[in-house]
């Protein structure tokens, strides 16, 4: 039979953001798979031009409207290596704080998403219940439920108290447990399984020459976590990276339900080391030189290239965010999969395409 | 199979929901929603506007108003932490949805008529 050439989005059930890829089939058999981005494309890497360095904080957290956290976080990280900048050691516990219950609210959305993908819409408002938890804790620590506008150049704008350190951490009791009721049913299900166990399976000498980030890597069993190199305060945690070794669909959804509970128990942990102290030092200074600045997001690496001149504007902002890493990996995985499958196989990259085009 | 414990849970428990409208949940303490600001303490120097990252406020020093875009207001509250004499605060709700788009406009009054006005 002939090749068709099929169009899959950029508007389509599946994706709450517009990616479009060119499907070319063969009796319902995806043969090749051909990506055109481009469609939320705004510029704000250019905003740099305008924005001082310290207004980009807040442009680069819209970056993302999930991990938005990090995002400032990585920036930051930047700019006070570009201006030689200590960031006090509770500063550093807190940006470490939130990032987690980021991570923790990003892969309960996914886990939602995922399952609202293959059609389990009653799993997707079991997840989707809980992660309602998390929100309400960045509420009410940061002030805003989402984009929490919390680092800023030298530490952070905002402090955790004791009342609200025990408040979040019996919220986390119940996220733990309410999550691990939903643990059979999404990992030992026959129905799910159909849909997960063997699909999309992308090596791992695959993974490594196509630059797979983040769960996606981990889950084809190399253990890369840029958390590891020490940024904030990860160096004082202890944590091992979550690796499966299967490459599918299963083993992605595996890595992710199981790094809900590694943050929360990252959590913990930070609460029970929380030191007393500043919030932020004064920068002093302009950003002069340049700097590569790494952040593990929910979704994987997230990469910042600065680069300064002694101005209050910088030179150059470059971010690499870790969707765009995980589009050939992708393109590896969709040639031989069903048709029925696209969706499914779309989703467990966690594509951000907001993040992608920046 | 595995979700017949959850959905009996959930048949027995009261909803995941509230009925909006008639049901509100208290904002919390420290959200950051609207901002106001308290003109009598402005000093109209203008550092709201300059950190500002979505370019929402104007400062008029001649005129002596303080003009603030809602729409373009992107809830960092920047401006309150900068503010040197803190008369910026937010509230801790959103503000109300408006059919039509209006910028907030405040004037100073001069302090020799507001003086007399206050004795």
């Amino acid at each position: 039979m002939a090749k068709t050439v099929l169009p899959f989005g950029p508007q389509h059930p599946v994706l709450p953001e517009p990616l479009h890829l060119t499907l070319a089939i063969e009796d319902e058999i995806v043969k090749e798979a051909i990506p055109k981005l481009g469609y939320v494309h705004r510029g704000l890497e250019k905003l740099a031009e305008i924005r001082d360095h310290n207004q980009m904080i807040y442009i680069v957290e819209r970056v993302c409207g999930i991990c938005s956290c990090m995002h400032a976080l990585c920036y930051c990280q930047g700019i006070e290596a570009l201006m030689g900048l200590d960031v006090p050691a509770r500063a550093k516990y807190l940006r470490t704080i939130w990032a987690e219950m980021h991570r923790i609210h990003s892969h309960l959305l996914w886990l939602g998403l995922f399952a609202d993908a293959f059609g389990f819409e009653s799993l997707f408002m079991q997840f989707w219940r809980i992660r309602e938890r998390v929100m309400d804790l960045q509420e009410e620590t940061a002030g805003n439920r989402v984009i929490l506008s919390v680092n800023q150049v030298g530490g952070v704008r905002r402090d955790i108290t004791a009342e609200s350190a025990q408040w979040i951490l019996d919220t986390l009791k119940l996220v733990e447990k309410e999550t691990l009721q939903l643990k059979s049913t999404i990992l030992d299900d026959a129905t799910v399984k159909l849909r997960t166990v063997g699909k999309g399976v992308l090596t791992k000498e695959k993974a490594y020459e196509l630059g797979a980030a983040g769960p996606t890597l981990r889950a084809s069993g190399i253990a890369q976590d840029i958390r590891q190199t020490g940024y904030a305060a990860y160096s004082e945690l202890d944590f091992a990276p979550v690796v499966e070794t299967d490459g599918d669909c299963y083993a992605r959804t595996v890595v992710r339900f199981k790094e809900i509970f590694q943050a929360i128990d990252l959590l913990r942990q930070a609460f029970a080391k929380l030191p007393e102290g500043e919030l932020a030092v004064k920068p002093k200074g302009l950003p002069t030189g340049e700097v590569v600045s790494r952040v593990e997001q929910p979704r994987g690496e997230v990469l910042y290239y600065l680069r300064g001149s002694g101005k209050k504007f910088l030179e150059r902002v470059r971010i690499r965010t870790p969707t765009f890493a995980n589009i050939p990996p992708l393109l590896d995985m969709l040639p031989g999969c069903d048709l029925a499958d696209v969706p499914v196989l779309i989703l467990t990259i966690d594509p951000c395409i907001s993040c992608t085009e920046r | 199979m595995f979700m017949t414990k959850t959905i009996l849970k959930n048949l027995l428990t009261k909803y995941a929901t509230r009925l909006y409208p008639f049901q509100k949940r208290e904002p919390f303490k420290h959200s950051k929603g609207e901002l106001k600001i308290v003109m009598e303490k402005c000093i109209l120097c203008g550092v709201c506007q300059m950190r500002c990252p979505s370019q929402c406020i104007t400062v008029d020093k001649q005129a002596k108003t303080w003009k603030v875009d809602p729409f373009a207001c992107v809830y960092c509250g920047v401006c309150v932490d900068a503010c040197p004499v803190k008369c910026l605060y937010q509230e801790s709700l959103y503000r109300t949805p408006l059919a039509e788009k209006d910028m907030v406009v405040h004037v100073q009054q001069p302090k020799e008529a507001a003086e007399p006005a206050a004795t």
